[in-house]
C-alpha cells in the first residue's frame, strides 16, 4: 500500500510538515517494502489553490493514505472523492519514519 | 466625464463623498463598483427599474470524450481544474473564465457554460440621479468581471461618479483606471496616511489625475500635512468631524442636504475638478500637437 505523508525533507528521517498544501515535500512511501520517492511539492509558492493541487499530485501517484498535520477544507474534499483515506493530528516533532510506524501499528491492533 | 472615489481602506467616509458629489451635479450618473459591499443606493435611496444576471463562461466537460490527458489542466494559469484521472474537478470560484482550456482541449471535450456571478441594478433617484450598482455573489474570487459589467453605464455625454471598491487591490485598479479624475478620501488618522500612501502609488502608476479629501479632518495630525506638502499633492477639501451632520448622516440624510456650507463646498470641489481635466486634456492635445509637428 502507498502512504504519503507531508514532509519537511525528501528523507524518511526529516521531520513531518504539520501544513499540506504548503509542505515542502510528499514522501509516497510503499509500506511492503518501505521504498519510498520524494516529491517536492510546487504547491508551496503556489498563489491559488494550492491544497486542492498538491491533493492532485498525491492522488496521480497513486497513494491510498495520507498523513498529515492538517489539511484544509478544500484539500480534504478532492482527496475523498479519490477515495484517499486522511490521517491528520501528526505532529512537526515527529519523524516520518517514526509517524509511519506509528500509523502502521494503530492499523495493525 | 469619469470622476472615480476610492480610498485606500474602507470606513473613511469614501461613499458619502461620492453620493455627496453625485447630488450637487444636475444629471449625474452614479456607477456603485464596490461590488463586494455596495452601500451608495443606502445614501442615494434609488428606484430600482431592473435587475440583471451578470453571468462568467464556465468550462463543463463532456465524459463521453475526456480520456483525461490532463491538457486542460496544464494550461489553466490559475490552477482551477484538478484531475482526478475518473473526473475532471472545477473549482468555479478559481476560473477567470480565460477559454484556454476549451480552446486546447485535444478531444474538444470542453464546451464553455454561463453562470451567474452577480447582479447588476438600475435605478434612478427622487432627483434625477441615474443608479447603477453592482452586488457580487458570496464566494467569488474575482469581481473583475462584474465590475466591467458596471462600468460599462458609464455615459460620456454625463458626469460619472463612479464609487470604487476600497483598498488597492485588482478591483479598485479596474475600477479607476481610466477614469478623467480620481478623489481620494482619508482621514486624519497614521492608519489613514499610511493606505493614502499606498492608494497614491497606484493612482500614480495608472497614470489617473487625482486630489485628496480629508474626512475627519484634524488639523493636530501634521505628519499628513507635512506628507502632502513635501509631495506637493493638493488637498481639494477638509471636512472636519461635525457633531450635527454625523447625527444626520445615521439617519441616512447627506451632509450636502443637511449644511449649506458644505454644499457649497462640494459644488466648488465638482467646479475645481473640472477645470483640472479641462486643463489636463488640453495638455494632452498640446503635446499630441508638438509630437505631430
Ligand atoms: S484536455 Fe480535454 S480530454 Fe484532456 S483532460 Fe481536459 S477535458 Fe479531458
Ligand atoms: S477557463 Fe481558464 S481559468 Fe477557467 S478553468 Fe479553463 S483554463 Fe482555467
Amino acid at each position: 500500500m502507498k502512504i504519503a505523508v507531508t514532509s519537511t525533507g525528501g528523507s524518511l528521517d526529516a521531520l513531518v510538515s504539520e501544513k499540506f498544501g504548503r509542505c515542502q515535500y510528499f514522501l509516497i512511501v510503499d509500506s511492503d517494502t518501505m521504498k519510498f520517492e520524494a516529491v517536492s511539492n510546487l504547491g508551496e509558492q503556489m498563489q491559488n489553490n494550492a491544497g486542492p493541487k498538491a491533493a492532485e499530485l498525491i492522488i496521480n501517484k497513486g497513494a491510498e493514505v495520507l498523513l498529515s498535520g492538517h489539511v484544509g477544507d478544500k484539500a480534504e474534499n478532492t482527496l475523498r472523492k479519490a477515495g484517499i483515506k486522511i490521517v491528520n493530528g501528526f505532529t512537526g516533532n515527529e519523524k516520518v519514519k517514526d509517524a509511519l510506524n506509528n500509523y502502521l501499528k494503530t492499523k495493525e491492533n | 466625464m469619469t470622476i472615480s472615489v476610492a480610498s485606500g481602506k474602507g470606513g473613511t467616509g469614501k461613499t458619502t463623498v461620492a453620493a455627496s458629489l453625485a447630488s450637487v451635479i444636475p444629471q449625474s450618473v452614479y456607477i456603485d463598483c464596490d461590488v463586494e459591499e455596495p452601500n451608495g443606493h443606502l445614501m442615494l435611496q434609488p428606484k430600482f427599474t431592473l435587475e440583471e444576471s451578470v453571468n462568467k463562461l464556465l468550462p463543463e466537460i463532456d465524459y463521453n470524450k475526456c480520456d483525461f490527458c490532463g491538457k486542460c489542466i496544464e494550461v489553466c494559469e490559475f490552477n482551477a481544474l484538478i484531475n482526478l484521472k475518473f473526473e475532471i474537478l472545477l473549482f468555479a470560484e478559481m476560473c477567470h473564465s480565460c477559454g484556454a482550456c476549451e480552446y486546447f482541449c485535444p478531444q474538444n471535450a470542453i464546451t464553455e457554460i454561463p453562470k451567474e456571478l452577480g447582479k447588476l441594478r438600475s435605478g434612478i433617484t427622487e432627483n434625477g440621479i441615474k443608479f447603477y450598482d453592482g452586488l457580487l455573489n458570496i464566494g467569488e474570487a474575482t469581481a473583475v468581471p462584474l465590475i466591467r459589467k458596471v462600468k460599462a453605464k458609464i455615459d460620456n455625454e454625463k458626469i460619472n461618479i463612479i464609487d470604487s471598491p476600497p483598498g488597492t487591490s485588482c478591483s479598485m485598479v479596474e475600477t479607476v483606471k481610466n477614469s478623467d479624475f480620481c478623489l481620494l478620501v482619508t482621514e486624519s488618522t497614521p492608519f489613514g496616511l499610511n493606505d493614502l500612501k499606498l492608494a497614491i502609488d497606484v493612482v500614480k502608476n495608472i497614470n489617473v489625475p487625482f486630489g485628496v479629501v480629508i474626512n475627519k479632518y484634524d488639523e493636530t495630525f501634521e505628519e499628513m500635512e507635512n506628507y502632502l506638502t513635501e509631495n506637493q499633492i493638493e488637498v481639494m477639501l477638509r471636512i472636519p468631524f461635525d457633531r450635527k451632520i454625523a447625527e444626520a448622516y445615521s439617519n441616512g440624510i447627506l451632509p450636502v442636504n443637511n449644511s449649506d456650507k458644505i454644499r457649497r463646498e462640494f459644488i466648488g470641489l465638482i467646479a475645481t475638478i473640472k477645470k483640472k481635466i479641462k486643463s489636463n486634456v488640453t495638455q494632452m492635445t498640446q503635446k499630441k500637437q508638438i509630437f505631430a509637428d
